[in-house]
């Protein structure tokens, strides 16, 4: 028959490529191969740390040495070969950019092409931005305005230098370097990430945001992310990330933590657009991520929204302890695997205060021959009197190939908790595709409409300008077909 | 308008449609009847383009083109308009959003300016309450969860707004109560007029009561095997399908056939 078909259609329009599948030619500062005490020396020298951060990453590895990478999640990978990766790699600069205007300009052009405004006088987009390109941060802005409200907004390694005692009191404090296998490894050879700090009683002006992109090649992307809200004070915090198509599989091992003291709020996004491989699921980022916040003050709050589009493999549990009483944890997500992508996300609330209250939204979805997972764990503690805990976890599936899967865990130890749980699997099927190009809608509108309407819910959680870029990129990274 | 030569089609190798011809012209209404299995609803959807029908055969002219050759959301946007037997479902997708998408897909496509939300809300809710749909229909997801009678009236109110130039109405009638029937037969003859044309597929004679067509056609065995004014479908009425047996040359009504 000559007419197009839904399924032909959606193949064409899916057929999109991975636009920040570039690579930038830099003469970089690169460790070789492999990982040693040694390595980790020269990576703590490289960055003038202090003693007590050396040993602590020291004792990290040697933590690591004993532990064995985790099997237990729903994905299928080949034993990565921990002395076959970059430990740190590095743009070569002189002295370290005093201000933009030193950054290298093909540096610059990169985020530029990514759509990472970097130039402060790009103010429109309103977001303060902090780049880290391969294991070092480049550039962040708008840093002497947030210095204003006592805000603290830049990069790991120089929270170390400047504020030392600040990353004493709290690293390692919600995610310990024994927590588990990546985050150990993380622990022992992170080489930058964002630092922020909220005094007492302030609300962040602006969004805060990092961007993250692994350029170099054979490199691991190890960064540290550490959020201080104290109390009273808010922040909203972005993150999105982007690699060049390569090959190889690429490992990214981040740890994010986030700390919430009393009536503190963060609000914490990531748009994960790591390149996923290619159909045949070749190459892509392994992404192995160990994020939690501890809602360490009553009546905080602490929300984590992200939207998993890239990436050969997603391991990630964005978590939230809720200590203090009255502390509020929320999760939103969504998860697409497409082609050969693995998904195994999902999120932990432990109630371990009064009346803590959290919420967990999942929308996973997988077409090509994807698959995605749906691991959850809400405890409530003995003495988390009157704890509330609502879930749901919904799926769609598009294609007949693909897979989805749910494993909520629920351990109730007080008798006053309340939990929810609602779950729905729903497939994008030929009869709603001919229908809605019956009325004049392309297949990609169509499908485009289904999906952002699966969605919706987890979306309008975003700020503004990521809530269009993700549904932009949800539409580039569907790329399969119908069954 | 459109010009149907000798058309065949199949699905999963099963024969259907056995070369059947129908030529409608614009201001006509063609009532199409026929028992279950005998290639109604195959009709419509090969009109409309569904790929799971394949076309084995014949030609569809529509206004001078190929209709055959045309994608699906083309033939929707050149104003050819199904009202689905069984409207689909969308979970997750507003009425209103689909609406609004489907319209100014359509609009853009005749060179008119897209509506705005303002516009096309005042637009929907006039058409609305002419079919007698409440306005929390506009804000819940396509269909989901709808009535049988509610779906059906959400056809007719999309038909409304796509201001279709041929509309094919697939057995909209199955399932409706009397009121539901006049409703859906209102908003059906509020369309009529001279540029119009309309394919009413029944298989009472029921909904010709409200919408009263110029052409009568029974299909039997995937072929047109009589066709008559109005009259036609009284006698049917009358003397059920058997009797086309006398007339015709097919005897009796053929088992009903899955996918039609």
């Amino acid at each position: 028959m000559k007419t197009a078909t839904p399924a032909r259609k959606i193949d064409s329009f899916l057929d999109q490529e991975y636009s920040a599948g570039f690579e930038t030619l830099l003469e970089a500062d690169t460790l070789p191969k492999g990982l040693s005490e040694d390595v980790i020396r020269v990576i703590s020298a490289k960055k003038g740390e202090p003693e007590f951060l050396l040993e602590w990453r020291l004792e990290a590895y040697r933590r690591w040495l004993t532990m064995t990478a985790p099997k237990w999640a729903a994905v299928d990978f080949p034993d990565i070969d921990f002395q076959d990766i970059v430990y740190y790699s590095a743009p070569k600069k002189k002295d370290g950019p005093k201000s933009l205007d030193e950054v290298d300009p093909e540096l610059l052009k990169t985020f530029e092409k990514l759509g990472v405004p970097l130039h402060e006088r790009a103010r429109l987009a309103g977001v303060a931005v902090d780049a880290v390109f391969d294991s070092v941060s480049v550039a962040t802005t708008f840093q002497k305005e947030l210095g204003e409200h006592g805000i603290i907004f830049c990069s790991f390694s120089e929270a170390v230098k400047t504020h030392p005692e600040l990353i004493r009191q709290y690293l390692g404090t919600v995610v310990p370097p024994s927590d588990n296998f990546y985050a150990a490894l993380n622990s022992a050879v992170f080489s930058d990430g964002s630092f922020v700090f909220i005094p007492k009683g302030v609300k962040c002006p602006m969004e805060l945001s990092t961007y993250f992109r692994i350029n170099a090649r054979d490199t691991g992307q190890f960064e540290r992310t550490l959020i201080i809200a104290e109390e009273g004070a808010s922040v909203s915090y972005l993150e999105g990330c982007t690699a060049p198509m390569r090959d190889e599989n690429q490992l990214h091992a981040a740890v994010v933590e986030l700390i919430a003291l009393d009536d503190a709020k963060i609000k914490y996004s990531t748009v994960q657009n790591w390149y996923p491989g290619d159909k045949d699921g070749i190459g892509g980022i392994y992404n192995f991520v160990t994020k939690r916040g501890d809602c360490r003050g009553a009546r905080s709050h602490i929300s984590w929204t992200q939207v998993e589009t890239g990436s050969a493999i997603t391991w990630k549990y964005p978590s939230v302890i809720l200590r203090g009483d009255d502390s509020v944890g929320d999760f939103h997500s969504v998860a697409l695997s497409n082609h050969r992508q693995q998904a195994d996300t999902g999120t932990k609330m432990i109630h371990m205060g009064r009346n803590t209250k959290s919420t967990i939204l999942s929308k996973g979805i997988s077409a090509g021959r994807g698959s995605n997972t749906f691991r959850g764990l809400v405890r409530i503690a003995p003495k988390a009197e009157g704890a509330r805990n609502y879930t749901q976890c919904d799926s769609l599936l598009i294609g007949d190939q693909c897979a989805a899967h749910t494993f909520p865990t629920i351990e109730a130890r007080n008798p006053t908790a309340h939990v929810e749980h609602e779950a729905t699997t729903s497939r994008i099927g030929e009869d709603q595709l001919f229908y809605a190009m019956q009325r004049g809608l392309t297949a990609e509108d169509a499908v485009s409409m289904i999906v952002n309407g699966f969605c919706r819910e987890v979306f309008k959680e975003l700020p503004m300008e990521f809530a269009v870029e993700a549904q932009k990129l949800l539409g580039v990274s569907l790329e399969g077909s119908i069954g | 308008m459109l010009d149907i030569k000798n058309l065949k089609a199949s699905v999963e190798g099963k024969d259907i449609l056995k070369g059947l011809d129908l030529q409608v012209k614009a201001g006509e209404v063609h009532a199409i009847m026929g028992p279950n299995g005998s290639g109604k609803s195959t009709l419509s959807q090969v009109l409309a383009g569904r790929d799971t029908f394949q076309v084995d055969g014949g030609s569809v002219t529509w206004d001078g083109q190929d209709l055959l050759a045309m994608p699906i959301e083309e033939r929707a946007r050149a104003g050819l308009f199904l009202a689905f037997q069984y409207p689909v479902e969308i979970p997750g997708v507003s009425n209103a959003y689909f609406l609004k998408a489907a319209v100014n897909a359509v609009r853009k496509h005749r060179g008119l300016p897209e509506f705005d939300a303002m516009d096309f809300l005042t637009r929907v809710k006039a058409e609305m309450k002419a079919v007698g749909m409440k306005e929390e229909f506009l804000y819940r997801a396509v269909n989901e969860g709808f009535s049988g009678g509610e779906k059906k009236r959400n056809e007719v109110l999309q038909m409304a707004l796509l201001e279709p130039r041929l509309a094919i109405l697939d057995e909209t009638d199955s399932g409706l109560d009397i009121d539901a029937l006049k409703v859906v037969a209102d908003g059906v003859n509020r369309l009529r007029s001279p540029e119009r044309a309309l394919i009413v597929i029944t298989h009472y004679q029921r909904l010709l009561d409200y919408i009263v067509p110029d052409h009568v056609h029974v299909l039997s065995q995937g072929r047109i095997v009589r066709s008559g004014g109005r009259e036609l479908a009284l006698e049917l009425e009358e003397k059920g399908y058997g009797w086309i047996g006398d007339a015709g040359e097919i005897h009796a009504a053929p088992p009903a056939a899955g996918g039609a």
